[in-house]
């Protein structure tokens, strides 16, 4: 099964992404490549990283790179040499470094290597009991490493608010008006695929309320608000690509959405300040409510919810920005 | 030297598939996709990691005794790196976009001749 896919995962990586000259067709593989990677993680009982990679890699990153290709070049440029030998000799040196280096590592599945040592058994034998969920990875994300996860969150934020200052304002001056009013309706809208059309129409509900399930059912199955949140902003980009972007931005105004992105950070530090509030430490959520056990979950179930909202405000805002931006007049295309 | 050491060989492969797209390959939104390639291998070694052999999912089973879990702490870490990658992802391809927008083209050779073009033509025009 594993040799199997990863086959698969060399094919598409070796042959789709670096071969490739065709940038749209290397997007696709660059896709299948990371479905085939959460079909992997599965097997390594990663359900929740299955789930994540499953949404982000062969979604989200997919229409990203889509729109980015829309608005720059669709083919690299031809080359005389294809093959760069210098970096095939580092590339080659590194690896064989690394093959050495992995000969000390522990066997694939062994119980005793050292990672799943000093706290794992703990996380494992105890968070039933004291922080409640079943699902050990929510317990762990949102509990025992909350700071840890109020990090990443903090660094999708700023990694949004980077492009988002990128790509809005910062334009050289008297340049405004080189760009294609309305590019939205004519780049993105599927005008002719009405079988695309007839048949997401119906599954965009069911998808909206899939990402609630997976938001509030995290606890108990695979899920969360990394999961859910990108699944949130896919059934939403999905409704753009359908009824033109427009239509979405009269419900997620670039003010709503700047506020969600900040207000689920604000709601994550907030739990944490509450805590402290209450005579416990930073996101120690067992002050939250009379029984630990219950402030564990209603903890969780806030901070969750802010990771739900910040990731998928940031989803949605990068999808308008990039889907949105209209091209540069035709003149300053054809020079590439 | 087992089979035992499969996956990390397949990560290597993977690790260095990137790095050579990251070095070789002078087109922009080409070298994010080998970034992106990197980061995926980067995930696989830790979800190799954490995988118990006979285990089962990390999430508790009610009632059941003596269930072997996988590791909970790689997932953890490794899903958030996974949102994490796609947000600065994104960044590295506005940057791009901004980068076509201002020299009509994303291939690194084209961007460096036009950078010492323009900066011969502001030398010329400050001799003046």
């Amino acid at each position: 099964m594993d040799v199997l896919l990863f086959a698969f995962l060399v094919a598409t990586a070796v042959w789709g992404v670096s071969r490739l000259r065709d940038l749209f067709a290397a997007t696709m593989m660059l896709s299948l490549f990371s479905l085939l990677s959460a079909g992997l993680f599965m097997v390594m009982d990663a359900v929740d990283v299955a789930f994540t990679e499953a949404s982000v890699g062969a979604g989200i990153s997919t229409v990203l790179l889509l729109s980015t290709l829309s608005l720059t070049h669709r083919r690299e440029k031809r080359r005389e040499r294809r093959l760069d030998p210098a970096a095939l000799v580092l590339v080659f040196a590194v690896g064989a470094l690394l093959l050495w280096g992995s000969q000390d590592m522990p066997a694939y599945g062994d119980p005793q290597a050292p990672v799943h040592t000093y706290m794992v058994p703990r996380f494992l034998e105890q968070s039933g009991e004291e922080v409640g969920p079943p699902n050990i990875v929510t317990s762990v994300l949102a509990s025992y490493r909350g700071y840890d996860t109020f990090g990443e969150a903090t660094v999708v934020f700023t990694a949004a608010v980077g492009a988002l200052l990128l790509l809005t304002g910062l334009r050289r001056r008297g340049e405004a008006d080189s760009r294609e009013p309305g590019g939205d309706e004519q780049g993105v809208r599927m005008r002719g695929n009405v079988i695309l059309r007839v048949a997401i129409r119906p599954m965009i509900p069911f998808i909206l309320m899939f990402a609630l399930y997976v938001q509030f059912h995290g606890d108990y199955g695979p899920g969360g608000g990394f999961q859910a949140g990108v699944i949130f902003a896919a059934g939403v980009i999905l409704a753009a690509l359908i009824w033109g972007l427009h239509r979405v931005r009269e419900v997620f105004t670039p003010r709503a959405l700047e506020l969600l992105i900040a207000g689920g950070i604000l709601l994550y530090g907030s739990v944490g300040v509450v805590a402290m509030v209450r005579g416990g430490n930073f996101l120690d959520y067992d002050t939250l409510a009379h029984d630990p056990v219950h402030g564990q979950h209603l903890g969780i179930l806030l901070v969750e919810l802010g990771v739900g909202i910040t990731v998928a405000s940031v989803m949605i805002a990068l999808f308008l920005l990039f889907a949105g931006r209209g091209r540069r007049s035709p003149s300053a295309v054809e020079s590439g | 030297m087992g089979p035992g050491l499969y996956n990390y060989w397949m990560v290597i492969v993977l690790m260095m598939t990137g790095l050579y797209v990251v070095l070789a390959r002078p087109n922009l939104v080409k070298k994010i996709m080998g970034v992106t390639i990197f980061q995926m291998s980067v995930i696989m070694l830790y979800i190799t990691l954490g995988k118990v052999a006979g285990g089962t999912a990390p999430i508790l089973i009610e009632g059941a005794e003596d269930v072997a879990y996988s590791n909970p702490v790689p997932h953890v870490l490794m899903l958030t790196a996974i949102v994490v990658g796609i947000a600065t992802t994104a960044l590295g391809l506005a940057l791009a976009i901004r980068v076509y927008e201002e020299f009509g083209t994303l291939e690194d050779d084209e961007i460096r001749d036009a950078e010492i073009a323009d900066a011969m033509a502001a030398e010329a025009g400050g001799a003046d």
